[in-house]
């Protein structure tokens, strides 16, 4: 609780104090006889005016700038026609109750937004630099690339560096939500916000502050309520409607009930009253967002950073998730699993004409094959690079390149069909790599990508999440693919795709979709950028470094958990039932409330609870968000 | 240029109408984020004359808005 709130608080507990005075002076012994107009008017109007003049001015304030529909204008109207019908002692208690409501929204609202905050506050005070041989704190935004600073045990890292001295575990989970400390020694790259273990590390910054992940972070998580979900749009434009609609039709009770059915005009203004004070929209405009709010805080806190509430929106009716295979459900990992030579070719001989065509190539499988054939002990490059005369590389098909005057090929089936090789078929669940030389088939070498452990259990827990239909896009052949799809229970899989072949696959898949439910893709932000742009909801997932992969995701998965995506939707739908329980909530007590005045039974006391009692309700049931592990 | 300032404003609504009154100055974009009491400004030239301005404008809708410096 804050200075303004401690103030507000006691203020009230006086204005409470004397009004119960006044009551028990005027019912009770002699001070009954002071119970006549205008002695209990001016009574009661000393706590009214206490209470109610911030209320009073902050109403005439909002007219003189021509916005005449607020809360304040409506519990004045409201309380001067309480007071208009004699009801002093109602004025006085509903303007008390509003006033003591209000503060309890406003204390609700303060608190979890600063949970919420506090979940996300990563950002470092300090960074330690050593200035003239002392070791100075200053503002990580002051340090510049190329600076050391240290980071002792317990504090966090300022800025994304390389250890230059010492070792010790960093603590990353506030950025990925892995609570298994990662061990860092001289050398090793480390990113800002994680916080530092039992060992003092010097780090040289690698990058301004502004540049470093937990700055990067911030920024997008902070701008994330800017983007707005359609439900929230819809809650103020409602509102908007909302307000107005109710004040006009306090006026048409007024008038049309005593005319109607003939109550008295009183029983009509009371109706009227009970209506104005229903009409604040507080409890929409208030939960709504604080919900979505709740829900990027609560994902941010497990390692998920969602761009906008829109897109947790979206995450939540998501019927299709698209997966790319590689780095998303596998590791991304290649390993040579089997050397298959045609003819009288050596096992050595084929792979270390391999490692000569995959000499310049960065492709995953190039690395792979450059790994295993170093591991046979040989001279680690297969051949020297000045006897290499060309080396093409063909997306999704191989490279080739000409060693000596000779030319040799590695690649997929694409390839040798298109060098005239003839190959026989190699049935395998794997990366098959043709290798050809000058034409003349010399075998293949067969490629394995290692699945993540915990892909099937993230498969079944979409399913489970309400995702009707998983997706697998691969460059992978029919063979291996399904093999995989198979055994992570993938419902559909599109094999030997090109790069440029998975936005149209995608696009496919989208026009598929009715209007009612979302598709999303899941890569690994490397190469797939158009296509996590092109989805409703692109996840891109383990790419802390990767700039174009934080840019064109939705969703960014900090670290290479799959099971991350199905938290995501479990998540979402989460806060959409929350978001529509409250929506459903407020406006069945309003109504309910309503037509409970249009026939005399409900009084002040009840319009205050449907007004800010259902505020407070539903803010606490927002918070319910933040409960999440 | 743009910059962001920690304020304190109270309520989402107040925050909504805020953004959009100091939309409308001229030559200026802001956004008021009510969840983590902040504003964004951008405009050609942010200096105190500007900040001052846009207090004023804002204290109209929101008497209590405060930018924090």
């Amino acid at each position: 609780m804050d200075e303004k709130q401690k103030k507000q608080l006691r203020w009230i507990c006086l204005t409470g104090a004397l009004y119960a005075l006044i009551l028990i002076i005027l019912h009770i012994g002699p001070g009954a006889s002071l119970n006549v107009f205008p002695v209990n008017f001016l009574l009661f109007l000393i706590p009214y005016c206490m209470v109610g003049w911030k209320v009073i001015r902050k109403s005439i304030i909002n007219i003189s700038h021509g916005q005449v529909f607020d809360e304040n204008f409506l519990m004045m109207v409201a309380t001067f026609g309480a007071l208009a019908i004699g009801e002093y002692s109602e004025a006085v208690a509903v303007m008390l109750f509003y006033q003591v409501g209000e503060f309890f929204e406003d204390f609700a609202v303060g608190r979890s937004r600063r949970s919420i905050t506090q979940l996300m506050d990563i950002a470092p005070e300090y960074a330690n630099v050593e200035r003239d041989g002392k070791l100075t704190q200053i503002d990580p935004e002051e340090v510049k690339v190329g600076d050391i600073f240290v980071v002792r045990p317990g504090e966090r890292v300022p800025l994304d560096g390389v250890v230059t001295e010492g070792s010790s575990m960093l603590d990353t989970a506030a950025l990925t939500g892995e609570s298994v400390p990662r061990s860092v020694h001289t050398g090793d790259e480390v990113i800002s916000g994680c916080v530092n273990g039992d060992g003092v590390l010097k780090i040289r910054a690698e990058k301004a502050y502004e540049d470093s992940t937990v700055s990067r972070v911030l920024d997008l998580v902070e701008n994330a309520s800017d983007r707005k979900a359609r439900t929230e749009n819809f809650v103020t434009r409602f509102a908007r409607y909302y307000t107005p609609v109710v004040v006009f039709a306090a006026v048409a009770v007024a008038i049309l009930l005593p005319l109607l059915t003939g109550v008295s005009w009183q029983q009509g203004l009371k109706s009227a009253c009970i209506f104005l004070v229903v009409s604040c929209p507080c409890a929409f405009v208030l939960s709504v967002p604080l919900t979505f709010f709740g829900g990027i805080g609560a994902a941010s806190h497990m390692g998920i950073l969602i761009k906008g509430s829109n897109y947790l929106e979206a995450a939540a009716k998501l019927k299709t998730v698209v997966f790319d295979k590689t780095g998303t459900l596998t590791r991304g990992e290649f390993s040579v699993t089997q050397i298959l030579p045609a003819g009288e070719v050596s096992k050595e001989e084929l792979l270390k004409k391999a490692a000569c065509a995959e000499h310049y190539s960065t492709h995953p499988v190039a690395d792979s094959i450059r790994r295993a054939y170093a591991q046979t002990g040989n001279d680690p490059a297969a051949v020297d690079a000045s006897e290499i005369s060309e080396n093409t590389e063909t997306a999704g098909h191989g490279v080739s390149v000409v060693v000596n005057g000779q030319k040799i090929c590695a690649g997929n089936r694409k390839l040798m069909d298109a060098e005239g090789v003839a190959v026989p078929p190699v049935e395998t669940a794997g990366t098959v790599v043709y290798v050809s030389e000058e034409g003349k088939y010399l075998g293949a070498i067969v490629i394995s990508d290692i699945v993540k452990p915990e892909a099937k259990e993230a498969i079944r827990e979409l399913h489970e999440a309400g995702v009707a239909k998983t997706v697998m896009l691969t460059g992978d052949r029919k063979a291996s693919g399904e093999a995989v799809a198979e055994e992570l229970g993938i419902d559909e899989v599109y094999t030997d795709l090109l790069p440029a072949d998975k936005v149209g696959k995608v696009e496919e898949l989208l026009s598929k979709e009715d209007k009612k439910s979302r598709l999303a893709f899941v890569g690994d932000g490397i190469n797939d950028a158009p296509v996590i742009t092109r989805a409703d909801v692109g996840f891109a997932m383990g790419s802390m470094g990767s700039d174009a992969a934080i840019e064109a995701a939705d969703i960014v998965l900090m670290d290479d958990n799959t099971r991350k995506v199905s938290k995501t939707v479990w998540l979402a739908r989460r806060t959409m039932r929350i978001v529509y329980e409250n929506i459903t909530f407020a406006l069945v007590v309003k109504i309910a409330v309503m037509v409970m005045s249009l026939f005399a039974v409900a009084n002040m006391w009840e319009a205050v609870f449907a007004d800010v009692g259902v505020s407070v309700i539903c803010i606490l049931n927002a918070m319910r968000m933040l409960r999440v592990k | 240029m743009r910059k962001k300032f920690n304020i304190a404003v109270d309520c989402a609504n107040c925050a909504a109408k805020v953004e959009n009154a100091l939309n409308e100055m001229p030559g200026v974009k802001a956004q008021v984020n009510f969840m983590t009491q902040k504003m964004t400004l951008e405009a050609d030239m942010i200096d105190d004359a500007l900040l001052d301005k846009a207090l004023k404008t804002a204290r109209k809708i929101e008497p209590e808005f405060e930018i924090r410096k």
